[in-house]
């Protein structure tokens, strides 16, 4: 991470164009194999969905080129190929509950239609986002927006209950998940918010057991959003989602502050809710008993879910049993909340560990475009987003394999979700324009930003920062 | 903020080892624990999901896997089924499996040891994993022959070669069709299961070789009379007494000589020889022979013919057996078929076959040979010695006497015009005021082809009158090829 010296101003459109058709090749290539290894076929539409995908990829790469020419060149392809990896894994999926069940589904081709729209939506994130610090311009509009919406699903009427969690919103038959749009506001909220307050936050406040705490005036924000993921937790009873805000918001004031004793505060705020909802809330206590011993025979029928992603994952082995050659309608929400279990079961633990490993590039990329982006605002947004994203992998991959309590999120790219789907392509948009600012050889003046007063403080001590880095 | 930023990359990264951790613990150390439990149903479908080896009789498939556009991606057909249902068993997704492909069951599925290098060679060349195919020792026709004269009628027939120990056929009736145990609709498995189950006539019971045995009457008078000729002290002419009731000793019961109450002596003067007593199949000549030649003896010699042994055909067989710890009335009834004595069908057989076979008992077997899905040979059979209980001297011995007991005797209905037959009938008493089980045991030889039977009709009344017309006919099935 230190070494700020690489950032030299090449755009490397052609390697972002090389890994693209990679990625095309690989997502296109697992896509036949399903259907080659379900049915001894070629899926029918394998030239239409080849088409697609080199199409997408050409337009990612066109606008790219003509927006953000300095931009990270693994971001773009990593999502690509996290999605078509998705769309193969589902129709994976399909082909099971088709041929073993009575069932039909085509969780694909809502999946195939939710990636032209988000990489569409990606592309004019990328055309109409010339600069990401216009986005400080709307901090509390973030932050009404983000507030809201994850509010909705409580209202009567468009709020809705799906398996036990109220986290859907349903319009018009259309049902939406507000949270992971909640995410992307919250993150702008917060990187606005923090960037202005830093220094007030950083101030010590009493010293209590050896651990600075802030002054009584800054406990305020922190109040509230605790008070609100507590909400969403109590409310519509969703500890991952609850989760994956409060360790936003713990993560960027700890970015922001550089004072540990925000997340020990944060740890230990997050501690009692989390303790009443797993003795009062019965679904998340089944959850908790799922987590410590889903095997024994009282406990198997109700922990059946996770018991057979984790035979799933024993099914799959080292090597896998190959694409379309698993058992994933054995497995319920196999195509969304518990897609990784397909993944290990069809692709071993190499392909899991693939998948991970991209999540963990994807990551460290958001992670150096905040390093090297030169305010403070950027990178607190780049720095939230990578966290949250790999906050985000590891509640879900954590739940399926034991290491935490299973919780209602779901992979970012891979499962299937339209809501899900298009705002990781949001924040994949929001992603590539900051890290075009990150490497961008000279910072460029946005008119009508250079005038603004707060803006142009924090931006000052972090390109200081940056300096003194080198 | 590039201090922060690190220590959340550090976490991050935390965070990732323990999925990598966790995704291993599962997928390589627990996997096969995670594999092996029973609740499972991956492993159910991945066991379903085979290509199983065919089960052949005489070059076509009895018992074959067809693709299935289900769950499990292969149904388990069985075509006769019934017929051959005791020596097939069935092959469930819900009950498990039963016979020979439970028995055999790595064999088919192509798991054995000995299919290691077909698995192998299956991977590289990229060919579809099959089951090796079990080719079988029975005969068709004779097996389709017992069948047939078996009928609606409670019993069992056992046909065997006894020179190779080969078994020609194995019926068991009534039956079951296996198919609608191995069929997908788990509504109409769990149907037919209880049916089958709560069925009085116990059609899923294999009479010939499992079953609840059965007491074998006076066919159980051939191994006395071999045991006595054995001893030395005796030929089939010697003369030994066969009074017309005999008062068992250190007791006040009564034994007649004849089934149903007959008071006949043997012979004139309470006196016959030990043909003339196998013939009329005399009651207290065999009990008073049994007596003389003593508990000891005769356990032991009817160990050497398979008494006592759990025998694999690959079936899992039964063990014959007589009574332990026998007084002198117990042993007297013991050596007329009655008391503790129970049977399989299969072990008389093998009794009878040894008699011509040159007193020579050989393994019996069901299967010929085992085939990869490219015809290579994994295993033949090769016909093995289990034990000589009786030299061939005597066995000749034996032999004409059970031709006399058929030429002119209670088994003349087995008679087969230009064949040498030789057998015993058995009336088996076994319970009060019940019609006795028809036991008939015998071989038939013409030229180099010869065949032993074992035939039992469960109340079926007098062997001489119902067992033996059936014995005759599969005899006569296998020594007219």
């Amino acid at each position: 991470m230190a070494t700020v010296v690489s950032y030299t101003a090449r755009p490397r459109r052609t390697l972002q164009a090389l890994m693209l058709a990679f990625a095309v090749a690989i997502g296109v290539t697992a896509y036949a194999l399903v259907g080659l290894g379900r049915f001894q076929e070629l899926p029918d539409d394998l030239l239409q969905y080849g088409i697609g995908a080199v199409v997408l990829a050409v337009v990612l790469q066109l606008v790219v080129t003509w927006r953000a020419p300095y931009a990270d060149p693994v971001i773009l392809p990593i999502a690509l190929l996290l999605n078509l990896i998705g769309i193969a894994v589902i129709a994976s999926v399909d082909s099971a509950i088709g041929l073993y069940t009575s069932r039909t589904t085509s969780y694909a081709d809502r999946q195939e239609l939710w990636a032209v729209v988000g990489i569409v939506v990606c592309s004019l994130v990328l055309v109409g986002l010339r600069d990401h610090r216009i986005l400080r311009r709307y901090t509390w509009i973030a932050a009404v927006c983000g507030a809201a919406l994850l509010l909705l699903p409580m209202l009567p009427f468009i709020g809705s209950e799906i398996n036990g969690s109220r986290i859907w919103i349903k319009v018009a038959g259309y049902s939406f998940q507000p949270a992971e749009l909640a995410k992307i506001f919250f993150a702008v909220f917060f990187a606005g918010y923090l960037v202005s307050r830093r220094d007030t936050l950083a101030l010590a406040g009493p010293k209590v057991l050896g651990i600075q705490f802030p002054r009584w005036a800054d406990f305020g924000p922190i109040l509230v959003a605790w008070a609100f993921s507590l909400a969403v937790l109590v409310v519509e009873t969703d500890l991952g989602t609850s989760i994956m805000f409060f360790g936003l918001f713990v993560a960027m004031l700890y970015v922001a502050t550089d004072r540990l004793s925000w997340l020990v505060i944060g740890a230990i705020m997050f501690v009692p809710p989390a303790i009443i909802a797993v003795t009062q809330v019965a679904r998340v206590r089944t959850r908790l008993t799922c987590w410590l011993d889903p095997m024994s025979s009282e406990n198997f029928d109700r922990c059946r879910q996770i018991n057979n992603g984790l035979f799933g994952l024993a099914n799959g082995g080292i090597s896998g049993t190959g694409l379309g050659e698993g058992r994933p309608n054995v497995v319920s929400f196999a195509h969304s909340d518990f897609i990784y279990t397909v993944i290990a079961e069809e692709m071993g633990m190499i392909g899991a560990f693939a998948v991970l490993v991209l999540y963990l590039v994807l990551v460290e990329r958001a992670l150096r475009a905040a390093v090297g982006i030169s305010d403070g605002f950027g990178t607190l947004l780049a720095g939230g987003l990578g966290f949250v994203l790999a906050l985000q992998v590891f509640v879900v991959v954590g739940g399926i394999t034991r290491v935490i309590p299973l919780t209602g999120l779901t992979l970012p790219f891979l499962a299937s979700g339209g809501s899900s789907l298009v705002c990781n392509w949001i924040v994949v948009g929001i992603l590539v324009r900051l890290s075009d600012a990150a490497r961008r050889p000279a910072a460029r003046q946005v008119p009508g930003l250079a005038s603004s007063a707060p803006a142009a403080a924090p931006a000052a001590s972090a390109s200081t920062r940056a300096e003194g880095a080198r | 903020m590039n201090k922060p930023l690190r220590h959340v990359w550090l976490v991050i990264a935390l965070l990732f080892v323990l999925l990598f951790t966790s995704t291993t613990y599962f997928q390589v150390f627990a996997a096969g624990r995670l594999n092996a439990d029973g609740r499972n149903s991956r492993t159910l479908y991945n066991e379903f999901g085979r290509n199983r080896g065919p089960i052949v009789v005489d070059g076509t498939p009895i018992a074959w896997s067809e693709e299935s556009d289900d769950t499990y991606g292969y149904l388990r057909t069985y075509e006769p089924g019934g017929m051959y249902a005791p020596v097939t068993g069935y092959y469930s997704v819900r009950y498990g499996f039963a016979g020979l492909e439970r028995s055999l069951n790595d064999t088919l599925s192509g798991d054995a040891d000995s299919l290691f290098y077909q698995r192998i060679a299956d991977t590289l060349s990229g060919r579809a994993t099959q089951g090796a195919t079990v080719e079988l020792t029975l005969d068709a026709e004779a097996q389709q022959v017992a069948y047939e004269a078996l009928g609606d009628r409670r019993g069992a027939v056992v046909a065997l070669d006894p020179t190779t120990g080969e078994i020609l056929a194995m019926v068991s009736t009534p039956s079951y069709d296996p198919n609608q145990l191995a069929s997908h609709d788990t509504g109409a498995v769990t149907q037919a299961w209880s049916d089958l189950n709560e069925d009085p006539e116990r059609p899923l019971s294999n009479r010939a070789i499992a079953g609840d045995l059965y007491p074998p009457g006076s066919t159980f008078k051939l191994l006395v009379a071999a045991t006595a000729l054995d001893s030395g002290g005796y030929t089939k002419d010697s003369v030994i007494p066969g009074p017309g009731t005999y008062t068992l000793p250190g007791s006040s019961s009564v034994m007649n000589n004849h089934a149903g109450g007959g008071q006949e002596p043997c012979g004139p003067d309470d006196r016959s020889t030990l043909q003339s007593a196998l013939q009329q199949s005399c009651n207290t000549s065999f009990a008073m022979l049994g007596v003389e030649l003593g508990a000891e003896t005769l356990q032991a010699k009817t160990a050497e013919y398979g008494f006592g042994d759990r025998m694999s055909i690959p079936l899992g067989v039964t063990p014959s057996r007589i009574g332990s710890d026998l007084d002198d009335a117990q042993l007297a009834t013991t050596s007329i078929g009655q008391y503790e004595d129970r049977v399989t069908p299969l072990q008389m057989a093998m009794v009878a076959g040894s008699f011509a076979n040159d007193g020579v008992v050989m393994e019996p077997n069901l299967v010929r040979s085992v085939r990869t899905q490219d015809l290579r040979t994994v295993s033949e059979l090769s016909p093995q010695e289990r034990s000589q209980p009786l030299s061939a001297a005597n066995a000749a011995q034996m032999r004409e006497m059970m031709v006399a007991t058929v030429e002119d005797g209670t088994g003349s209905a087995a008679q087969i015009d230009g064949v040498e037959v030789g057998g015993k009938t058995g009336t088996a008493e076994w319970g009060e005021g019940r019609p006795a089980h028809s036991w008939f045991v015998g071989y038939a030889q013409a030229g180099d082809r010869k065949v032993a039977v074992a035939v039992i009709v469960e109340e079926g009344g007098y062997g001489s009158q119902v067992a033996a017309p059936i014995a005759k006919d599969v005899m006569e099935a296998v020594i007219d090829q």
